[in-house]
């Protein structure tokens, strides 16, 4: 589902949020990713970590500066102009799984595949990449925590998006779990040639990234 | 804290934080109290009042005798050893030209009645001058044109002592002097006394009695006294308590009363139902949350109490609310249209508003036990539930997998067949109204098994696009959820269905009847519906031979009691051919055969059901004051006359009462004649003003369907509230859906749902669920509605009609409906998504 991008898959220029109440959280912030770019995003709590990848998703609008995604600015874009760029460019991971209880595993993967008009048969192939291929047919009340982050990993990743955008993954899961998923993310956004963006509080999991990033009060400074 | 207290602190915060929901639910509750009660304080008001109209008549009489008799009748038991005061009394309802209702005229002799019924002794207004002016002194009580009149009929028609009442006898109009008022008879009662001769002869009934009242002596014993005169009575009288009476008089309008409060109690049924979808919804989302209480120690009976406890909160603040509206609906209502609520069962009463606190606090009592019925399953259900599965989100529908099964809803429909198969209790329909509850439950509880079922019928090729294969596959996994959802409007539309099939077959029935009943094109009527305007055999001669009339025929119509625990039959006498009946009488079934020398008689399906005669049985009528051997020679379909008529031939009723007068006329015109200039000649020729009405028959079955539409006013006005509580359970369905959905549709954005395809999502799936919600309520509605055309009706009012399904209306208010729930399905949803989707995907609960 990628295009070639000769320009940076993400870039952020100067880009300030406050919210309502008037505390200032994002400030002059500046970021590129391209292509196959793994970065981590670590912060403490409040700072603005999953304020940033709302920014980078469209779901959200910066007071100042530009974000661009695929060379699409996100201020010039309307509701639905964003939501179609999600769809086709953006995959998301959330700490807590976000999976449809009543579709069965494999209907969830396939999701994206059939917003974007695609073959579901590319659903198959992902959950076999994330080891679930026997449990295609199973509902999500019947998979533990971890087999249910996989579940979301091969979502966000069937349609071959150019940007993946997870938020503390791991956040729900046992240490050795989480190790193993995020083994699993890692591999799997290499394969797929996506960049990356990985919100997280767990040093683990910044450990798995190709770059750690410190989200503080004057911007993104490397870690 | 208490346990009791912590069960109520968590009660009233779950409420409160969806204060939206509940305030419906008790909506919906107090709407049902308030229609329920209202009915009941305005029928208790006019039975109230009318048992007080029948014990001042009675005074303090012991016994009356009752029924149309000879005057020597009273001599005889006046000198009866065991009777200390006898009175005797004719009740006539005495036509007023002008006026369509008659005037109630009671003769009786003052100075009996003095010492019975002291009340119903006029009291003369002197003249100014002193002397015997026009209002008349006391001597007026004894004069034969002298009337005395309450203060409700004195205000009826606007007179004053002193006063001319013109009253028509036969065709003639006659002047009765108000001499004074009867200041103690009861406010609401519109009435007139006469002395007794006075009354027969200027009212021409000579020699008539249709009551007398008795006082025995001390240590008399009125049954033995019934026993001795039990063979010497003329046919068609019998003695009466005065309990007996009143409890005839309010059994007239029984079915009636009960048939509206339990079409007022469907309300009250539908707001169940409606509490029912709100707790099911509302704790399949707390689900987690109540999981947790159990995990941090809350036990199965607390948390089924807590539930319980939130039930009994919506049933009475619902029901308080109700009840306050209800007295006020009914004293509205009273005010303004009197205790008769369309049945026409009480004209000429005027009730006042009686409250029982008694029947408030019922009423309120069965708000609280409908809400906390409307509870008890969502609370067994949820204390049921394992913790440790309810703490894993998708774990709703593993819930609601008892709720799919099929069984309960066959168990329902099988228990309403065995109900069908009992016949009436104590004479009303209570199985049939038991079974309609059943198909209701066991409709409701088959619902999620038909959604699924239906569902899988719909081809995944429809369904091609991302957001059509979504909602399908979202209702085919979750139908439990689903079928909740529809409860209030499965409700509400299936007895909506219900009452217009019914309706709509009744109306098609009726009018058939009146085709077949109005053969001619001109009716003539003496007066209205009293007994004092009749046509003499010169005047039957006069209209036979008018310049215009092709052909009469005369009918001849009085009541005749048969039993004296029911109301009168009415006798038709008229042209009935005993090889013809069918020319006149709509018969049902073919009639029988009679031997020459029999007096055939056709009765009413009501006579067969009450009375229990068949066609070909032998029976004998109370006529002439003896009884007359006749024959059943068919059954006729009567939707004028619920408490049951007999017809006969016109001759056979000359030949055995000696009885020629007759009160009405059908008129045939003769080729190229005008129902006009035709009616001016018979007023020439009559001579009675306003006395006589015409009526051709276009107008008579206009006015007759338009009588039926007013009865049924306030049937279609509990429908229009049945379905507005279910519509209101839809958007609370649907609401509760939306809210509890959230996450979904906050990830579903993330994912690249533009708010459209949300907005469509949910339209499809609102859509797709009230087209089958309105299809399984056009079917149960059906079902129901056999019962009540099969069942109820028949046993109610003793009448059987046709099926006619009126497709257009059903079809419309369908379409109504599924839009109606589309649109608030994405209206809930687009409300619930308002928090936005960054959020959505961050709630935890």
């Amino acid at each position: 589902m990628r295009d070639a991008h000769p320009s940076p898959v993400v870039r952020l220029r100067d880009v300030s949020k406050a919210y309502p109440g008037g505390a200032s959280v994002l400030r002059g912030l500046h970021l590129e990713l391209t292509a196959g770019e793994y970065v981590a995003v670590i912060g403490e709590s409040g700072v603005g970590k999953s304020t940033l990848l709302n920014l980078v998703a469209g779901l959200d609008a910066p007071d100042a500066g530009e974000v661009e995604v695929c060379g699409a600015p996100m201020a010039r874009l309307g509701d639905d102009q964003a939501t179609l760029l999600r769809r086709r460019h953006i995959g998301f991971v959330f700490q807590a799984f976000h999976v449809l209880p009543h579709l069965t595993v494999l209907q969830n993967v396939a999701l994206p595949l059939a917003l974007n008009g695609l073959s579901a048969d590319h659903a198959v192939v992902m959950l076999a990449a994330v080891g679930l291929a026997a449990k295609g047919q199973r509902k999500p009340r019947e998979l533990s925590g971890g087999e249910l982050q996989r579940v979301a990993i091969a979502r966000a990743l069937v349609h071959r998006p150019a940007l993946l955008l997870a938020d503390e993954p791991t956040g729900n899961l046992d240490p050795a779990t989480a190790s193993s998923v995020l083994a699993l993310l890692r591999r799997q956004v290499a394969a797929t040639g996506a960049a990356a963006i990985l919100v997280t509080h767990s040093a683990l999991a910044a450990a798995s990234a190709d770059r750690v990033l410190r989200l503080t009060s004057d911007g993104l400074v490397p870690a | 804290m208490t346990a009791a207290r912590l069960t109520a602190a968590l009660a009233w915060s779950a409420l409160r934080t969806q204060p939206g929901r509940s305030l419906v639910a008790a909506l919906a509750i107090a709407v049902g109290i308030a229609l329920g009660l209202a009915i009941h304080l305005i029928n208790h008001s006019a039975v109230a009042e009318f048992s007080r109209a029948v014990a001042s008549l009675a005074g303090e009489a012991d016994l009356s005798l009752r029924g149309r008799m000879p005057e020597d009748v009273f001599a005889a038991l006046a000198g009866d050893p065991d009777v200390a005061v006898a009175s005797p009394q004719l009740e006539l309802r005495v036509n007023l030209p002008g006026r369509r209702e008659p005037l109630t005229v009671l003769g009786l002799d003052p100075f009996r009645a003095a010492a019975l019924a002291p009340q119903l002794v006029g009291r003369p207004v002197e003249a100014p001058d002193g002397g015997r002016g026009p209002a008349g002194g006391g001597l007026a009580l004894l004069e034969p044109d002298v009337v005395f009149l309450s203060p409700a009929a004195l205000e009826w028609l606007g007179l004053a002592p002193g006063d001319r009442l013109p009253v028509q006898v036969g065709v003639a109009t006659r002047e009765l002097r108000v001499a004074g008022s009867l200041p103690a008879v009861g406010a609401g009662r519109r009435l007139g006394v006469m002395d007794i001769a006075g009354a027969q002869w200027t009212l021409d009934h000579p020699g008539l009695l249709t009551r007398i009242d008795l006082r025995l002596r001390p240590g008399a014993d009125p049954a033995a006294l019934r026993a001795r005169w039990a063979d010497r009575l003329p046919a068609g009288t019998r003695f009466e308590t005065p309990g007996e009476s009143g409890e005839r008089g309010a059994n007239v309008s029984r079915a009636y009363r009960v048939n509206l409060s339990v079409l007022a109690l469907v309300a009250l049924f539908t707001g169940a139902f409606l509490v029912f979808s709100t707790q099911v919804l509302s704790l399949l989302r707390r689900r987690p949350q109540l999981a947790l209480l159990r995990v941090l120690g809350l036990t199965r009976g607390g948390l089924f109490a807590l539930v319980l406890a939130e039930g009994a909160v919506l049933g009475l603040a619902g029901s308080v609310a109700g009840a306050a509206g209800g007295i006020a609906i009914a004293a509205l209502s009273l005010r303004l249209l009197g205790g008769d609520l369309g049945g026409g069962y009480f004209n000429g009463i005027v009730p006042a508003l009686s409250v029982s606190p008694g029947a408030v606090a019922g009423f309120v009592a069965l708000g609280v036990a409908a809400s906390l019925a409307g509870c008890l399953v969502p609370a067994w259900s949820a204390a049921r539930a394992r913790p440790a599965a309810a703490l894993k989100a998708g774990d709703e529908e593993t819930a609601m997998a008892r709720v799919r099964s099929p069984w309960t809803g066959l168990a329902c429909f099988a228990a309403a067949g065995a109900l069908l198969s009992a016949g009436p209790v104590d004479e009303l329909p209570l199985p049939g109204y038991a079974a309609v509850a059943c198909l209701l439950v066991g409709g409701l509880a088959l619902m999620p098994w038909l959604t699924a079922r239906l569902l899988t019928l719909i081809p995944d090729a429809w369904a091609r696009r991302p957001v059509a294969g979504l909602a399908l596959t979202q209702l085919r996994e979750a139908p439990g959820y689903a079928g909740i959802g529809l409860a209030g409007v499965l409700a509400s539309f299936s007895l909506m269905a219900a009452m217009a099939i019914m309706v709509a077959s009744f109306r098609v029935s009726l009018a058939d009847w009146l085709d077949h009943v109005l053969p001619a094109q001109l009716y003539l009527r003496v007066g209205g519906g009293g007994e004092t305007g009749f046509l003499a055999p010169a005047d039957q001669e006069a209209i036979a031979a008018t310049p215009g009339v092709a052909r009469a025929d005369f009918l001849r119509s009085r009541a005749l009691s048969l039993d004296p625990r029911r109301p009168d039959v009415l006798l038709l006498a008229r042209a009935i051919t005993r090889d013809r009946p069918a020319a006149r009488l709509p018969l049902v079934g073919d009639p029988v055969p009679v031997p020459r020398d029999a007096v055939p008689v056709w009765v009413s399906e009501a006579v067969v059901d009450l009375y229990g005669v068949r066609a070909g049985d032998a029976w004998t009528l109370p006529l002439g004051g003896q009884g007359l051997p006749v024959v059943v020679a068919g059954v006729w379909r009567d939707y004028a006359r619920q408490h049951g008529a007999v017809a006969m031939a016109m001759e056979d009723y000359r030949r055995a009462t000696g009885d020629a007068r007759v009160n009405d006329v059908a008129i045939w015109l003769a080729e190229g004649a005008d129902p006009g200039r035709v009616q001016a000649a018979l007023r020439e020729r009559l001579g009675a003003g306003e006395g006589l009405s015409f009526v051709e028959a276009g107008e008579l079955r206009r006015i007759s369907l338009d009588i039926f539409d007013r009865s049924f006013a306030v049937t279609y006005l509990l429908e229009v509230v049945a379905v507005g509580v279910g519509l209101a359970g839809i958007a609370v369905s649907f609401g509760g859906q939306a809210l509890a959905r959230l996450r979904e549709f906050g990830m579903l954005r993330h994912l690249g749902f533009r708010r459209r395809d949300v907005d469509a999502l949910l339209a499809l799936e609102g859509a797709l669920l009230s087209a089958i919600g309105v299809a399984a309520g056009l079917g149960l509605g059906w079902l129901i509605s056999q019962v009540l055309i099969r069942v109820i009706n028949p046993q109610s009012f003793h009448w059987t009609m046709d099926t006619a399904v009126p497709w257009p209306l059903l079809l419309a208010v369908s379409a109504v409906l599924v839009a109606l729930a589309t649109l608030t399905s994405v209206v809930a949803g687009r409300r619930a998504l308002s928090v936005g989707a960054v959020r959505a995907v961050k709630e935890d609960w």
